[in-house]
């Protein structure tokens, strides 16, 4: 029986336009990357810095969130624990509670989707406008983001087009890109002015200076923050830097790895609200740190290269699996290789356990990933802790385990240790090759049955006589 | 640094190659012999435990592992027709193998693993003479080989000797085509989505040939290729591992030579 992401896969994979749709758009990420990396030993110099960076902070990561927080409430901004995404929703809740605040207006965060915040808004009567481009149109279609620095990157322009006209029946209906970015815009604008409150997600967050750095390219996140009197920024406990010379080497590496471009267009740093004097800027400031799993994550020292993770999509950009499934059938927040490893962690194996085996390990997103997370080496690592049963800090560890395989490979594993058998096994394959079935299920609906050869390399080679001691 | 030329090299012959392109092994060997290097095969060999490693079955790879490990005890390099069983051997035998009491050997035997066609470029420095006809052909990088191993041009410089040999670029060179293993039963609709592409990217170079030094790809790419001829009217390259391209090329022909040669194609349907 087919799995659930199984027949979304081959749903997807039956969407000729979307896939060639991906491929292209792939494609221009993956040129405009390499354009930007024309001399490799500067790269790699890049990606070790990047990672000795992101690999220090987590390697006093209770110290710094401390240090973060204290800085951060001396600044004045308000720090909030949240163990789960029930907590980290319930926290924004109060505050629009608060402020008698019936809608917000949101800047990108793949941590609200995590918290599936709109959602849990909506349940309470809020409604939480998202002001990102790519989010503002899979929002209008009911839709989550297929990619996580491109949310709509899965719709084409017409597509678009007419999502538009289906929405805005007044304006004119129209396919030019130029035009469809300023009707949204001039939608939004007016939402920022009266907006109440402003929500929005973090880059990095500076522990020495206690300072938010939030990388954007619309200007929405600039506007989620600093117009409506409130803003709240929600962010996972892993992405925090320990020094504010930490930000520059960060900040060369994720734009040039996620779109290709050299700089974003906006870079904004929040340390405070709006100080007395200052003419913009929200009077108050909260922050969420949302753990949901980060710290089971952290507790093991291999996965925790894990949480190294600054989020630029490079390797769901270069991956052959998510080029060609999209994002939507992983059925995760995080798509591609970084969801192939993140969510089973997070939510566990029984869960998104299946993710581990999409993957041909041929480790394309462990080559670009600016900060080296061993993608591939994870996923080794969960296919093991799916099917091992001793106790382990990993999520509905052991679930994955089916007795026939377990079985299959303890008879491989005899067989592989006792040469006479290998040998016998092999040996009597050649015999009755002519007998081996041409049908071998999945394998031979698109290639033929790969055939035994009429006498093995063993015992070709006594035959040749090659020294064989 | 590359360790001068050693008389003597172990082979490792992939479990793969035993069964199903023994050939690709017998060539691999013929050519470290022709460049005056004896080869040492041990006949206890099987696999080298990576189809149980990357189905995170660790204990059973181990336990496979370790007799190989046995198997080459002298100093001496272990040459490998494959970048996955190298990279296997050379990147993930000290993960398998850590703090177990016998990791030194396991490192020990790790330093020294060679993939083939990076033995006869780095070590041997090999000079090939083509002997060949004129030929168009399209090379496949096996992911290991290209990413675990760092040894993707080793085959087109080898390739870049033969005077004959014109090697066609292909579109999406690097991706990979589709095979991982148990990916490609495990996951089948996505590997046969990939591999359909790889397959017409190479037929679209114009190449009557597609080589590389892994047969796990030529199984996928040339079964792929044999059933589009079957079900697709489609072209069929034929398929072949380098070692038996290489000693093909360079070795006056004889009668024996032209006979099933090919592996994809040619082979399967006898
Ligand atoms: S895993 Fe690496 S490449 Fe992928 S999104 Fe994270 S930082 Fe970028």
């Amino acid at each position: 029986m087919k799995t659930e992401f199984r027949i979304q896969v081959d749903q997807a994979l039956g969407k000729q336009d979307v896939r060639a749709h991906f491929r292209k758009a792939m494609d221009t990420l993956m040129t405009n990357r390499r354009n930007q990396f024309p001399d490799n030993a500067e790269l790699q110099r890049l990606r070790d810095q990047a990672q000795v960076i992101r690999a220090n902070a987590l390697s006093k990561l209770p110290e710094l969130l401390e240090q973060l927080e204290a800085n951060l409430t001396q600044n004045g901004i308000h720090v909030h624990w949240a163990e789960t995404t029930d907590e980290a929703n319930d926290i924004v809740l109060k505050i629009m509670q608060k402020h008698n605040a019936t809608w917000m207006i949101k800047g990108k965060s793949m941590v609200s989707e995590e918290m599936g915040l709109n959602h849990f808004l909506e349940s309470k009567g809020i409604e939480a406008l998202e002001s990102d481009l790519g989010e503002f149109i899979i929002q209008l279609d009911g839709e989550t983001p297929s990619h996580i620095i491109m949310p709509a990157i899965h719709k084409s322009k017409e597509q678009i087009a007419k999502l538009f006209n289906e929405k805005f029946p007044d304006i004119p209906y129209t396919e030019d890109v130029d035009t469809l970015t300023r009707t949204a815009r001039d939608i939004l604008r007016e939402k920022f002015y009266n907006a109440p409150v402003g929500l929005s997600g973090v880059n990095f967050a500076v522990a020495e200076t206690g300072t938010l750095c939030l990388v954007e390219n619309e200007g929405n996140g600039r506007m989620s923050t600093t117009i409506p009197p409130v803003h709240i920024a929600v962010t996972g406990i892993e992405k925090v830097v320990e020094k504010f010379s930490d930000i520059p080497p960060l900040l060369s590496i994720l734009p040039r790895s996620a779109t290709g471009q050299p700089i974003t267009t906006y870079f904004n740093m929040i340390s405070s609200p709006r100080k007395q004097g200052e003419k913009d800027g929200p009077e108050e400031v909260h922050l969420v740190l949302l753990d949901n799993g980060r710290s089971r994550i952290y507790s093991d020292p291999e996965l925790l290269a894990t949480l190294r993770c600054i989020r630029c999509g490079a390797c769901i950009n270069h991956c052959p699996v998510y080029v060609r499934i999209g994002g939507h059938s992983y059925g995760t927040v995080y798509p591609g290789p970084i969801g192939t490893i993140l969510e089973p962690q997070k939510s566990g194996l029984s869960v998104h356990g299946e993710l581990v085996q999409a993957s041909s390990l041929c480790g394309a997103c462990g080559e670009v990933c600016p900060v080296r997370i061993p993608i591939p080496n994870i996923i080794n690592r969960l296919r093991y802790e799916g099917v091992h049963q001793e106790e382990s800090s990993v999520l509905d560890a052991g679930s994955k385990r089916k007795p026939m395989e377990a079985i299959t490979w303890k008879a491989w594993s005899w067989a592989a240790t006792h040469p006479s058998m290998y040998n016998l096994g092999s040996n009597l394959a050649t015999q009755v090759r002519k007998l081996v079935p041409n049908h071998l299920g999945a394998w031979t609906s698109v290639r033929t049955a790969p055939a035994i050869a009429d006498k093995t390399l063993h015992q070709q080679l006594k035959a040749l006589g090659v020294d064989h001691e | 640094m590359p360790p001068s030329k050693p008389d003597t090299v172990y082979f490792f012959g992939t479990c793969l190659i035993d069964l199903m392109f023994p050939k690709a092994g017998v060539s691999a060997i013929q050519l470290l012999q022709r460049a005056g290097i004896k080869v040492i095969y041990p006949q206890a060999q099987t696999c080298c435990g990576q189809p149980a490693w990357n189905s995170g079955y660790r204990a059973e790879a181990r336990k496979v592992a370790r007799a190989q490990i046995a198997l080459f005890p002298k100093p001496l390099p272990i040459v490998i027709p494959s970048g996955s069983c190298a990279g296997m051997m050379k990147t993930h035998y000290p993960e398998l193998f850590k703090g177990e009491a016998d990791e030194a050997q396991a490192l020990d035997v790790a330093g020294r693993v060679y993939e083939l066609t990076e033995f006869l470029v780095d070590v041997l420095n090999v000079n090939l003479k083509d002997l060949g006809e004129p030929v168009e052909i399209a090379v496949h990088t096996s992911c290991s080989a290209r990413r675990e191993m760092g040894v993707a041009d080793k085959i087109e410089q080898l390739l870049g000797q033969l005077q004959n040999v014109k090697v066609l670029e292909q579109a999406y060179k690097p991706e990979c085509c589709g095979f991982g293993g148990t990916f490609a039963i495990k996951q089948p609709e996505i590997s046969a989505a990939m591999v359909a592409d790889k397959t017409m990217h190479l037929r679209n170079t114009g190449a009557t040939q597609v080589v590389s030094q892994d047969c796990g790809c030529l199984m996928n790419i040339g079964g792929a290729f044999e059933y589009q001829a079957k079900h697709q009217n489609k072209k069929a390259l034929s398929t072949q591992h380098i070692a038996e391209f290489l000693l093909q090329r360079t070795s006056s022909p004889s009668p024996s030579t032209g006979e099933g040669h090919r592996m994809g194609v040619a082979e399967v349907k006898s």
